[in-house]
């Protein structure tokens, strides 16, 4: 049965979709004061406060973890720099039990949430208290109590998986959503499509949060995509579409807040696309040189999404350089002394090879432990993040 | 000849094929203007035109399906997939469709032009996702050929190898060894043969049989063994699919012992199909069991990763075990 309830006609007639300019909605200008016509969302001066630190705190993090790569300490880094105001601006118009799926560049969701930096750390050194037991590279993070799914680096695999967390959210009839993020890249994916068609079809409280950042590594985004932007793609599975400025955090804020309660109230799926820049390199492995210009990066460090709340806080007198000052040392104190103490913790059991592929560990699996024990006791040298394991001086096992 | 690195003799090939015929095109995810995140595609967009080598959107089933149609149409597309560990978006397409494009239609249509182009494999600390060595999903697929190189002289030629054989190739290019193994490579084309191993080195009383960087570790257990007399022949299977069964049984039936060595998980692992086959066709000359050194039966570890690994040590006890049977 076809269902189309399109009015016929009787010549070929084509149409690009041309008559469908989504537009972008913006806040905050760049010298903190507001576009006119535009009204601050309801933000009290405490919360407004939080997002600031977050976002703050995940550029301090980024600089000094960054350096910390350069220097040999960490294998690999990924900044969310420039990118701040979309993800935390987001994360911050939500539930704080609301789930989040994200790709590998929204540490500044967690650190909204209250991830310490210790726990930042753990993960980022994959030492012992890392909750992912060093398994992942670093950025790979995970927290079950702030509601944060554990990365996985396959792009796109967490948008589907998205639609059917919210569709259980809204079985369970609690009335919490989940928001997952990805970047314009991953918007690709067939994943990407699946999960946008699933959402509408099933009526999903689900918000998808596309960081259209303007490269997928070296990729620029018109040569991932011929339409204006990710936006346009909604129309097609008849979702909700916001386009937004995504370095203005008021913007963000109150497009997620809306997009919440649609989704929340009315099992209505929306797709927001906000528009930013990666400043930073894809990650510590990259060297964006080979693919653009500094001058280009130059116009959007003008844009600074941090800045932009920075002098709106200070226009309404919630902030002042003073305070300001303080924050970014203390920052900066704190994750130097904290990556130390991480840095020296022992790394995770041995035996926490084993655990977890399965609830328990298969008979074939532990004789292959046995057999890498024995082996690991005549060549201690050889293994020095484990010879020393309990499960390798110990007398009893083997 | 020239020095080079395995990156360098890739690009080499890949150039070698673009000059020669204009039908050879190239194209994956960041492998336009930037030569691809390992830069084994440098300077062929400058070289050959954006028509013939440029970035596809980020999208693994489209970058093989759309491969697979230029196949078809007579195109012959190398198509880049950026880490093997990303291959599975493109699984259904590869097994579904390369592989069994010639069979379904009676040989009318086939994709035998596509080779596709992975790095793979563990050791620089890529964790879960940047270390796996898939070519035991794919070995369970016929109509695909599967080759991984050792070396830059063996990359170079048979990557041109595969890009000219008649079949879907799935090329795997260890990535520990794209900057770390240099050695000489001839100028110009030169092809290796798809389907045959390489004995690397004769000796009486054990077999040493792997692949890609596995042989690196292979040579340093080797040279352990020898230091006690124990004489090793070492195979490098070039091949995984088809694999050249007659080189490892004659090896086999002379020395009577094997150890085969891979990064994959023990469990489905392709040493498990070559033990399989040489105890059938060496059953009464074996004097120890077949060997099988390989990752463990766990997703592949980050922190751990020299724990998890089937390094010289673990081959070396191997070899060890299997003599003093
Ligand atoms: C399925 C898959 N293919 C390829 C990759 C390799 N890869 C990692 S990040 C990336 C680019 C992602 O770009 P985008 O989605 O725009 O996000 P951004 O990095 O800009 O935040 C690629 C190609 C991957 N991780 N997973």
């Amino acid at each position: 049965m076809t269902t189309t309830k399109s009015k016929v006609v009787y010549s070929p007639t084509f149409t690009d979709g041309a008559e469908f300019q989504i537009p972008t909605f913006k806040l905050l200008k760049q010298d903190g004061s507001l576009y006119k016509g535009g009204k601050a969302p309801a933000l009290k001066k405490d919360k407004a406060l939080r997002i600031y630190k977050a976002m703050v705190t995940t550029r301090v993090l980024d600089e000094r973890m960054l350096a910390a790569q350069r220097q040999g300490r960490l294998s690999f880094y990924m900044q969310c720099t420039g990118e701040e105001a979309s993800v935390v601006g987001s994360t911050a118009a939500l539930d704080d039990a609301d789930m989040i799926m994200a790709q590998y560049r929204e540490q500044g969701s967690l650190a909204y949430r209250g991830f310490t930096i210790d726990e930042f750390m753990n993960q980022l050194f994959g030492n012992e208290m890392d909750y992912g037991k060093g398994r992942q590279m670093p950025v790979h993070y995970g927290s079950s109590k702030l509601h944060y799914m554990t990365i996985s680096s396959p792009l796109a695999t967490q948008i589907p998986q998205a639609t059917g967390y919210a569709y259980g959210q809204k079985l369970a009839g609690k009335g919490h959503c989940t928001i997952t993020y990805f970047g314009e890249g991953a918007a690709s994916e067939g994943d990407f499509h699946a999960a946008l068609n699933m959402a509408t079809v099933h009526r999903v409280p689900v918000i998808f949060l596309c960081r259209n950042n303007g490269y997928a590594i070296s990729t620029p985004s018109v040569e991932q995509f011929a339409a204006d932007g990710v936006a346009p793609r909604a129309y097609g599975y008849k979702m909700d579409v916001i386009r937004v400025d995504g370095n203005d955090i008021l913007a963000v804020y109150e497009a997620t807040q809306a997009a919440r309660k649609m989704a929340v109230e009315e099992n209505r799926p929306v797709l927001i696309e906000a528009m930013t820049y990666r400043l930073a390199a894809h990650s510590s492995s990259d060297d964006p040189s080979g693919y653009r210009s500094k001058d280009e990066e130059a116009v959007w460090r003008e844009k600074d999404p941090i800045l932009r709340m920075q002098r709106w806080l200070q226009k309404k007198k919630w902030w002042s350089e003073d305070e300001e000052k303080q924050l970014q040392e203390s920052l900066r104190k704190e994750v130097l002394e904290t990556m130390k103490r991480a840095q020296k913790r022992s790394p995770p059991p041995l035996e926490s090879l084993i655990t977890d592929v399965y609830d328990k560990v298969p008979p074939a699996l532990n004789a292959q432990f046995e057999k890498l024990k024995t082996h690991i006791r005549k060549y201690p040298e050889a293994y020095p993040k484990s010879a020393n394991d309990a499960a390798i001086t110990s007398k009893g096992g083997a | 000849m020239a020095k080079m690195n395995m990156l360098q003799a890739i690009n080499d090939a890949l150039d070698i094929a673009m000059a020669a015929n204009d039908k050879v095109l190239c194209f994956g995810e960041d492998v336009g203007v930037f030569g691809g995140v390992f830069r084994a595609t440098s300077n062929l967009q400058q070289k050959y035109g954006k028509d013939r080598c440029f970035n596809t959107p980020l999208v693994e089933q489209g970058i093989i399906g759309f491969a697979n149609g230029l196949a078809a149409q007579g195109s012959v597309p190398v198509a880049e997939i950026q880490f093997a560990d990303y291959i599975f978006p493109a699984f259904d397409q590869i097994v579904n469709e390369s592989a069994k494009f010639r069979y379904r239609s009676g040989d009318l249509f086939n994709v035998g032009g596509l080779t596709i182009r992975a790095p793979y494999g563990g050791g620089i600390a890529g964790g879960l996702y940047h270390s796996q060595s898939p070519e035991a999903y794919f070995a369970h697929t016929p109509g695909l050929k599967i080759v991984v190189p050792r070396n830059p002289h063996q990359a170079k030629g048979l990557l041109l190898g595969s890009i000219h054989d008649p079949n879907p190739t799935l090329f795997f290019e260890p990535k520990r060894l794209y900057r770390a193994s240099v050695g000489e490579v001839p100028e110009g084309e030169y092809q290796l043969p798809i389907g045959e191993a390489e004995v690397l080195k004769e000796g009486s009383d054990i077999t040493i049989l792997g692949w890609g960087a596995q042989m690196e570790v292979i040579e340093q257990a080797v040279e352990m063994a020898e230091k006690e007399g124990i004489s090793c022949e070492v195979i490098d299977l070039r091949t995984i699919l088809p694999w050249d069964v007659e080189t490892v049984a004659e090896s086999v039936l002379k020395t009577g012992r094997l150890v085969v060595t891979h990064e994959a998980p023990l469990t489905g692992g392709f040493a498990g199909e070559i033990a399989a086959t040489i105890q059938e066709r060496c059953f009464l000359y074996l004097e120890s069991p077949i060997a099988r050194v390989t990752g463990m039966d766990t997703p592949f570890p980050l922190v751990l990763e020299k724990e998890h690994f089937p390094n010289h040590l673990k081959v070396y006890e191997a070899i060890r075990e299997s003599v003093e049977f």
